[in-house]
């Protein structure tokens, strides 16, 4: 299956179109691609005439060009035979918005336009989905523009089985200024499944971290999942729903009633380093830390603070998730107090959490950074900035990165989310170094490192 | 790989849908896995003279078609040294429901671990490994992972234990044979990819692990509907 054409169409037809109902989905979508995308758009509806001056056409047939994709909304009965003229058509593959398959009873129907669909090697989204986002390329989500907050570019690819979650998702992406480079709902999931998509992001040289969202998977699903995903060099975060325990009825052996199907699901993650999220917060901080380091450590950490209290807060958080604060070394301490001003050298606290109180300057951390990560008991450096000291400038977040960069280890830092240290936050994020709002979102981050640690 | 005999075992028991302890202990010794020795016998003075030759006290069991938790129906005797004491418990685990043979056992000791299979729907064959007992429901301190497993996947299996000092020796007690346990899950794990078609769960519970080794002292194999 080739999906260079679906994720990437330079062409796509829209087939579903109402004349009469402006916010039919296919109405939407096809305005949104129209006016707003780089993507050639045709409306596609067997009474033809015009849809806003523009022509529709009766049948896939009578569009002259090529159409890469077809977007699918036309009601369920009728989408086998719609399939089959995007096969006669030569169209590349689908997204199939409409309901009313599987995830209604209608499994017959459903397998009907699989059956279809494989004969002729033809790849499909859904049914029963948003379909595709791709950020400045196509959006086949049936959401007015106006109406949702679209993620930057950015590297992240996003798969889930549900279209509500991908948006919520993004959403919240976007307010902490995530890229994305393609998010798929992939709805009943009837062609194109979580494993073929491991399969195109790791070959996607726009995509660094792998994200799903997953309900459940099919008959030994997962251990393909788990296949492909060894095989695969990008990291992969999950988030999984469905956590409760379904009524297990009549259970007969010990073994059984332990090892529930989401403790299997888990602890199977866990062996493989697939970094299991928590939930939705820690799936954002997973993506963040994960996109600006793909590889994992084993949870040392060390912590700079510029407050002893922000120094015990990350310390509990990190007791909470896991993390180790290891001793640092009686050389690296020396090296440490050598470096640092005279204001600060005999009142600065030097053991992990250090704590270079709020009279520190910028040389101060930069010194602390340094010599920390030339620790070999430190594996990442969380570095929490308050920059209502005095003595921090604005140049901080950018003159730390090349610290942090120069040393080779991995630093993230907390800087609160104002306005007013947007300065100090991007010189940290150009530099590619992973910000976090809170203290508990940058340990989140070094958890997610770990989850990723090599097997 | 399984034998011709273990095949046949797991054939005839599929109408119960389970396998027998004895069964399903012939079929891991089979595997070169430790048992206890053991007489199959209704006749107390077989057991007697079994229990003479032993070098500590004995266990018996009811064997039977109609009992699957064993101790839920009282039907095992820990902890027997006396023959007095064998000829009454014998006389009164052979009137229990079904009972057909009892199994007499040489008692082995030291720290209880369940080792265990479950035919997941979505990943296959995975492998449990925790503290065992008849509590370990209660305590749920267990460790999964999907077979076939590797060494390394056993050492952390037991670090990511709760009880994984006790695994190591504790306050004076003995801690357990790691190579021979990890050889133990390590090639337990192959057999549930080869019993793939046939298994819905196994319990090894408990299986009593010393410095020198690791003994299985009870198995059940429930099988596919």
């Amino acid at each position: 299956m080739d999906l260079k054409h679906l994720f990437r169409p330079s062409s796509m037809a829209v087939i579903g179109v109402s004349t009469t109902h402006d916010s039919h989905p296919a109405n939407v979508i096809y305005t949104k691609n129209h006016l707003r995308y780089p993507v050639k758009t045709y409306a596609v509806n067997p009474k033809g005439g015009q849809l806003n001056r523009e022509p529709l056409y009766q049948t896939l047939a009578d569009i002259e060009g090529d159409v890469d994709m077809a977007v699918i909304a036309v009601r369920a009965q009728f989408v086998p035979g719609v399939v089959e003229q995007c096969i006669q058509k030569g169209v590349k593959g689908a997204v199939i918005i409409s309901g009313g398959f599987s995830e209604s009873g209608n499994h017959a129907l459903q397998q009907q336009v699989i059956d279809i669909a494989k004969k002729a090697n033809f790849p499909f989204v859904g049914p029963n989905c948003l379909g595709i986002y791709a950020p400045d390329r196509v959006d086949t989500f049936f959401l007015p523009g106006e109406r949702i907050v679209r993620p930057k570019k950015g590297n992240i690819g996003f798969v889930s089985q549900s279209g509500g979650v991908l948006v919520d998702q993004m959403v919240k992406f976007a307010g902490q200024g995530i890229g994305i480079s393609l998010g798929v709902s992939i709805g009943n999931k009837a062609v194109i499944r979580e494993i073929d998509m491991i399969d195109w992001f790791e070959n996607d040289l726009e995509t660094r971290v792998i994200v799903f969202y997953i309900e459940g998977f099919d008959r030994r699903e997962g251990r393909e999942f788990i296949r492909r995903a060894q095989r695969c060099s990008k990291p992969i975060v999950v988030l999984k729903a469905g956590k409760s325990p379904k009524g297990m009825a009549a259970v007969s052996s010990h073994t059984a009633s332990l090892a529930g199907d989401y403790r299997v699901f888990s602890e199977i993650m866990k062996q493989y380093c697939v970094a299991e999220a928590g939930n939705e917060y820690e799936l954002t901080s997973f993506c963040e830390a994960l996109s600006c380091y793909p590889k994992g450590i084993n949870g040392n950490v060390g912590i700079v603070s510029l407050s002893g209290g922000h120094g015990v807060l990350a310390a509990d958080a990190c007791y909470s998730h896991g993390i180790n604060l290891p001793g640092i070394s009686a050389q690296t301490v020396g090296n440490i107090r050598e470096q640092l001003t005279p204001e600060i050298r005999d009142i600065a606290s030097l053991t992990n959490p250090l704590d270079l109180t709020g009279s520190c300057g910028d040389s101060d951390i930069e010194a602390s950074v340094r010599h920390l990560a030339r620790d070999e008991n430190i594996e990442c450096i969380l570095t929490l900035l308050l920059p209502y000291s005095p003595g921090i400038s604005a140049d901080i977040g950018a003159k730390l990165s090349q610290v942090a960069r120069n040393e080779g280890k991995p630093m993230i830092a907390y800087v609160p989310n104002e306005d007013k240290y947007k300065i100090i936050i991007e010189g940290f994020e150009l530099n590619n170094i992973p910000v976090a709002s809170s203290v508990e979102g940058a340990v989140l981050m070094a958890k997610a490192l770990k989850r990723c640690r090599p097997c | 790989m399984l034998s011709k005999i273990d095949k046949q075992i797991i054939e005839t028991s599929q109408g119960r849908g389970w396998v027998m302890e004895p069964q399903a202990k012939q079929i891991m010794a089979g595997q070169g896995f430790d048992i206890p020795n053991f007489v199959l016998t209704d006749s107390v003075e077989v057991a007697q003279a079994f229990l003479e030759k032993s070098p500590g006290p004995v266990v018996i069991k009811v064997v039977s078609e109609k009992i699957l938790h064993k101790t839920e129906f009282d039907a095992v005797v820990t902890g027997i040294y006396d023959e007095k004491i064998l000829e009454q418990e014998m006389n009164r685990l052979k009137n229990l429901d079904g009972c057909e043979q009892i199994l007499v056992e040489e008692m082995v000791q030291g720290l209880e671990i369940i080792i265990g299979a479950k035919n997941d729907f979505q990943f296959g064959p995975v492998v449990v490994l925790g503290l065992g007992g008849t509590s370990v429901e209660i305590y749920k301190d267990t460790a999964i992972r999907m077979a076939p497993v590797t060494p390394g996947d056993v050492a952390s299996m037991v670090d990511s234990l709760t009880a994984k000092k006790l695994f190591k020796g504790y306050r004076k007690k003995p801690g357990v044979n790691m190579e021979r346990l990890t050889r133990l899950v390590v090639d337990f794990s192959t057999l549930i990819m080869d019993l793939e078609d046939k298994f819905q769960s196994i319990d090894l519970n408990p299986v009593i692990c010393t410095r020198e080794s690791c003994v299985i002292a009870d198995a059940r194999i429930m099988l596919q509907k």
